[in-house]
Parts: C-alpha cells; sequence; structure tokens
C-alpha cells in the first residue's frame, strides 16, 4: 500500500486572500488542515524603535501607517497616552471632532472588510458598492487634515485644525458631467459637516443594499456560518477583544466600559453575536457600521452648536499659530523650541487604549522625562487575533482558512508593527 | 457588577506580601513589580482568584532600561556657561554596528511588561519583572496560564532576547529568517547591520553590511524645569485631582 502522508504548504506571503504578506505554513492532511503555522514581519518596519529616536510629536505619522485601515484610531490612543502623561485634556470640542471621525474610521475599515471579505469568499459586487461610499469617507479625511489616508490629525492637546467650512465638489469632467455631475456634487454645497450629516444620514439605506447581498445569500452563509468558531473562554484566553470578542457573545466594548473622548454623551448600542462564527462577526460588524452612523450623526449635532476651540492654548505643547507668532517675542521663542526639541514629557508609564474598529489598540508609553519616548509599545489587536490562527483554523477545509483569515480582520502594518 | 469594597492595590498587598512591590498608578491603572521567581505564582492567583480575575493578558512587551535618563544636551548649566551646540553621547539611533555602545553592568536591564485586563472587574493591571542577569536574561513563560502570551514573548525574545523558559515554541517571529542580535536592544543601531537585496548577477539575494550613515536630528534632552510645571498644568492636575476625589467618593471607588 502506497504511503500516505501530511502535506505542507505554503499559503501567501503573496496571496490575494493573504490580507497582505502573511506566510501561512499549514499541514494538510488532503484538504483539511492539520496545522496552521503563520510566519509574520515581513512588513516590520520597527516603528516602536523609529519612535524612540524621534520627538513625541514626529511619530504620529507613524501611526497612521500600522493598521491603515482605521488610522485616526491608532492615533487617538497615541496622542491619549501623551496626554495622559503630560496631565493635559484637550477641549471639548475636540473631543467630540476625534469621536466623529473615530466612528467615521471604525465605518470606513468596517467598509473595506466587507468588501475585501466578500472578495475573498467570491462576492464581487459588495466590492464595488463598497467602494462607492469608501471615496466619500476619503473626501472627509482629505477636507480635514489634506490627506485621504495618512491624517496625523490628532494632536497632544487637541485636533490639528477645525471642520473646514466648505467640501472640496466634483468638476466637470469626460466622465462626471450634466446631471451626473449634479448629483454627485448635491450633499457638497455646505460645510463639511452639512457633508457628513448627509452622507451618515442616508448610509443607512447603502448598508441594507450590502446586507440584501450577503445576509441571506445562500453561498455567503455556506462559506461562514459554523466556520472559524471561537467559544467565549477560547476568545478570553487568545487575548481576543474587539469584534473577535463580542461574535463570541462577550459584551465588552471600551467605548461603554472604560469611555474616553466622548463616548460617554453619545447613545448606541452595542452588537453581540452568539456563536462566535465568521457569520456572526459578519453580523456584528455590519450592526457596528449602522451604530457609527448613529453616533456621527449625534456627533455633527453637537459640533454644528458648538463652536469652540480645538487645540489647547499652552505653548508649552503645542504651537503657536502662524499669526501670535508674528507679533508675540515669547510664542516665536515657543515656536522654535517647538519644532526643533519637541516638548518634554514628565516621568512615568502610562497605557492608553482605544476601541479601534479591529479590537483594543493600545499605546504603552514610558518616558525618562525627555523630549522623544524612552519605550513606546503598541498594542495591536490583530497580532493577538492571528496568534490563535491554529486553534481556529485546526479541522478546517482549506477554503475555509480564506474565511477565518477573511473575518480576523488583519491587517500587516499593525500585526508586524 | 460587584465591586471590591477596598483598592486593588491593598488587596494585592494582603495577598502577596513582600513578594511584590506596589508602584505609582496612572490613570487608575497600577503597577506591580513582581520577583522573577514569584512570577508564576502571582500571575496563576491573579488569573484564578475571584477578587483579581484577570482573565486576559492584554499585551506583553519588553523594555530596555540601559540609558534610561541619558541625555545627549546639557541643559542644566547652560546658563552660566552658554549652550554647548555639540551633541554628545550615543542615544537610540546615533550610532552604527561598529561603535555600537558597550552594554555597561546594569543591574535590571531588561524588564518584561505585561498588561492584565479584568472583565469581572472591569481594572488593568501592569505587572512588571525583571530579568535576573542581564547577560542571559531568563523569565518564566506565562503561556501556561494565559495562552495570548505565546506570540508576545516570542516577540519579546526576538526583538530584545529575553529568553522565556518553559515557553512551548521560541522562535522568533518579526525579523528575518536567519537574522543575528536582537534589534530593540538599546545598544542596537537604528540603522541595523545588515542589507539586503537581490543580486542580478549572482541571480540570488545577497546580505552585504549597511552603508547608510546614523542621521538624527533631534538631540535628546531631559528638562525638570519650571517649563512643565506652569500654572495651567498644575491647575488642570489639581483639578483632576480634586474630581477624582470627588467621584472616587461619590461613586464610592468606581476606579482605583
Amino acid at each position: 500500500m502506497a504511503e500516505i502522508r501530511n502535506y505542507t504548504m505554503n499559503f501567501g506571503p503573496q496571496h490575494p486572500a493573504a490580507h497582505g504578506v502573511l506566510r501561512l505554513v499549514l499541514e494538510m492532511d488532503g484538504e483539511t488542515v492539520v496545522r496552521a503555522d503563520p510566519h509574520v514581519g515581513l512588513l516590520h518596519r520597527a516603528t516602536e524603535k523609529l519612535a524612540e529616536s524621534k520627538p513625541f510629536n514626529q511619530s504620529i505619522g507613524y501611526l497612521d501607517r500600522l493598521d491603515y485601515m482605521s488610522m485616526m484610531c491608532n492615533e487617538h490612543a497615541y496622542v491619549r497616552a501623551i496626554e495622559e502623561l503630560l496631565g493635559i485634556e484637550p477641549p471639548p470640542r475636540a473631543q467630540w471632532i476625534r469621536t466623529m471621525f473615530d466612528e467615521i474610521t471604525r465605518f470606513s475599515n468596517h467598509l473595506l472588510w466587507i468588501a475585501s471579505c466578500g472578495i475573498d469568499l467570491g462576492a464581487m459586487t459588495v466590492f464595488l458598492y463598497a467602494f462607492r461610499e469608501r471615496e466619500m469617507v476619503m473626501d472627509m479625511y482629505e477636507a480635514v487634515s489634506g490627506a485621504r489616508m495618512h491624517a496625523a490629525y490628532y494632536r497632544p492637546g487637541g485636533v490639528y485644525r477645525d471642520l473646514p467650512d466648505s467640501i472640496a465638489p466634483y468638476k466637470e469632467s469626460r466622465w462626471t458631467k450634466g446631471k451626473d455631475l449634479k448629483r454627485r456634487n448635491e450633499w457638497r454645497e455646505g460645510s463639511l459637516l452639512d457633508f457628513i450629516e448627509a452622507f451618515a444620514a442616508d448610509v443607512p439605506s447603502k448598508i441594507d443594499e450590502y446586507e440584501t447581498l450577503l445576509t441571506n445569500n445562500r453561498i455567503w452563509k455556506q462559506r461562514t456560518v459554523g466556520i472559524g468558531v471561537v467559544s467565549p473562554e477560547k476568545a478570553l484566553q487568545l487575548g481576543c477583544s474587539g469584534v473577535m470578542l463580542r461574535g463570541s457573545g462577550i459584551e465588552w466594548d471600551l467605548r461603554k466600559k472604560q469611555p474616553y473622548a466622548r463616548y460617554d454623551q453619545v447613545d448606541f448600542d452595542v452588537p453581540v453575536g452568539v456563536g462566535g462564527d465568521c457569520y456572526d462577526r459578519y453580523l456584528v460588524r455590519v450592526e457596528e457600521m449602522r451604530q457609527s452612523a448613529r453616533i456621527i450623526l449625534q456627533c455633527v449635532d453637537w459640533l454644528k452648536k458648538n463652536p469652540g476651540q480645538v487645540m489647547l492654548k499652552n505653548f508649552k505643547v503645542i504651537p503657536p499659530t502662524r499669526e501670535e507668532m508674528k507679533d508675540d517675542m515669547e510664542a516665536l521663542i515657543h515656536h522654535f523650541k517647538l519644532f526643533t526639541e519637541g516638548f518634554c514629557v514628565p516621568a512615568g508609564e502610562t497605557y492608553a487604549a482605544v476601541e479601534a474598529p479591529k479590537g483594543e489598540f493600545g499605546c504603552y508609553l514610558v518616558s525618562d522625562g525627555a523630549n522623544k519616548p524612552f519605550r513606546a509599545h503598541f498594542r495591536a489587536p490583530g497580532f493577538a487575533h492571528l496568534s490563535g490562527m491554529n486553534e481556529m483554523a485546526r479541522g478546517h477545509m482549506l477554503a475555509d482558512t480564506v474565511a477565518i483569515i477573511s473575518t480576523l480582520d488583519l491587517v500587516f502594518g499593525e500585526v508586524d508593527r | 457588577m460587584s465591586e471590591p469594597a477596598k483598592p486593588i492595590s491593598e488587596l494585592l498587598s494582603d495577598r502577596f506580601g513582600d513578594r511584590i512591590s506596589i508602584g505609582a498608578s496612572t490613570k487608575g491603572i497600577l503597577t506591580v513589580e513582581v520577583d522573577t521567581s514569584a512570577w508564576l505564582e502571582v500571575c496563576r492567583s491573579l488569573r484564578d482568584e475571584e477578587e483579581f480575575s484577570f482573565e486576559q493578558l492584554t499585551d506583553l512587551c519588553g523594555v530596555d532600561y540601559l540609558s534610561y535618563g541619558q541625555s545627549e544636551w546639557e541643559t542644566d548649566d547652560a546658563s552660566s556657561e552658554g549652550f554647548n551646540r555639540g551633541v554628545e553621547g550615543q542615544g537610540p539611533g546615533r550610532f552604527n554596528w561598529a561603535d555600537r555602545p558597550e552594554a555597561e553592568d546594569l543591574e535590571q536591564r531588561f524588564g518584561v511588561v505585561a498588561h492584565l485586563l479584568s472583565f469581572k472587574h472591569n481594572r488593568r493591571l501592569r505587572i512588571r519583572c525583571y530579568a535576573p542577569d542581564e547577560g542571559m536574561p531568563i523569565v518564566p513563560s506565562l503561556v501556561d496560564i494565559w495562552s495570548s502570551a505565546n506570540w508576545y514573548e516570542r516577540e519579546t525574545f526576538d526583538l530584545f532576547g529575553v529568553v522565556f523558559e518553559g515557553h512551548p515554541d521560541l522562535r522568533r517571529i518579526m525579523t528575518d529568517y536567519g537574522f543575528t542580535g536582537h534589534p530593540f536592544r538599546k545598544d542596537f543601531p537604528l540603522i541595523g547591520n545588515v542589507a539586503v537585496r537581490y543580486d542580478p548577477q549572482k541571480k540570488r539575494v545577497v546580505y552585504e553590511p549597511v552603508e547608510i550613515e546614523p542621521r538624527v536630528g533631534v538631540p535628546r534632552v531631559l528638562r525638570d524645569d519650571s517649563r512643565y510645571k506652569t500654572d495651567e498644568l498644575d491647575q488642570a492636575a489639581e483639578a483632576a485631582a480634586g474630581e477624582a476625589a470627588v467621584n472616587g467618593s461619590a461613586a464610592g471607588e468606581k476606579e482605583d
């Protein structure tokens, strides 16, 4: 009789369903996975070490590039850690702006997740639908920070600048003209807040469209129901957070349990799954998109009523404006010191966590009183989730590992850091 | 959710006595230093015992305390003699592989810091232990207590060279296959030691010593002067402390 041996195969690092540069070494018994060994680090850029060689503010841009699907949430954890060590609190308007943009980011992250997960599991249409909305989210990012993705918008002490009074409309082109142009620019006549409000009010109908394509789709359910089940006990042991935890039926959301920014003043629900499988995680994410839209509307409402400053007026940490610099010697000196040396942060250590779209994103910051962090460590949710890959994939078919990787919502920028 | 009447620091000191030393608390997260010999035992109790029940290890990382509190620019006596513009010292990123600083004999050079989370009590805790021998830092592994420690300890081993005793699979995780050295140590250059590229003549990937020069623009400065004790900051801190006290008494020790 011929000898039957297990077969070891490489999944990635260049595989469209590996969501970046994951190399998964799979030991296969026929079509069944016996052991999954993820090899990560192909995108390791030593962000934490780079942060040690730079003044605090200069590392904010690196944070965008960790989880490059949820840029502002990463920044939020980092600036919160700095603010805690400095003992400063941003003004209320900045806190509301942060709450709003955290939710816009969450929406955008889940939007891209639903798109890429759809493609992985053979549902092409939802990808095209999702990118229609994603373009508008990117426009919001651009309007407020000048960059479509890597915003560097949150700063210690507030946000870089106030929300603009306008949003760039589409110009007439060969592809966009006449009635089409008018429809596209319909929401873009007022301020950015008007645009966000119109978008958030309309988006539940768009989410309905995605759900029409997926929720009761027989193929979609066959690919996800009962796949990659994580029990609540296992979820805790494996260090899961965010949707991975809620999908398994544990009601835990840092926005509710340990509120930051203005989450204690907005009204929203936390969806919780029952089975802990890929399908439940899908349902939780879709519901979170709806809740995000709800929070965004509440933030818009507050922000419209309450103008005010978005940065602390504290020249020891926050640079003065150009106008102040022109006629105030002190302001000029502060500007010079802040941009050549940065600010020194009192010695101490802190851990600031935010509920990022993928889970708990934390920043552990150690300062020895210098103008650069002594040690910065970023707790990425994807890293913990991927470490449970072997547990989740064992016994499943090869095609199911794709569904599992997909619903873990991995981004290798943050796994490898 | 019932809250224990005693603050966590008292609970900890009652339970573990002198095996731990309780440090500062920032924003409700208490720091506890545990001796390496008691590391496993204390952690097991922290997970299992009702009053602590830290069900999850959220995060674990290493810290290299070499050059802690060292600056590259003299700022103390600058007013009498004027500023020295030259940057002295070998802070992070200011040296290459050939003249990396000698690792001095430093007690408690490598720390392992873990963040625990209790879902039951909605509480976080930071625990730290120092590897006793900085030449060969060994710390017991927490994998048997929290399996999420697995990759975190692999990462700490890879980047800091801390060996976790009892870890089932202590391989490198972040760095390249066949990498030498531990890149997050303070005596490892920021520019690295080898560069990798594809050689079209040899038709394979080759490793070469790095050619780039270290370049860090801003010197590392420590300032402990009155600039950072402005009235505004002090007032804010006092107000926050006062508010916390009021909240604490009103809500019956909502957070420690």
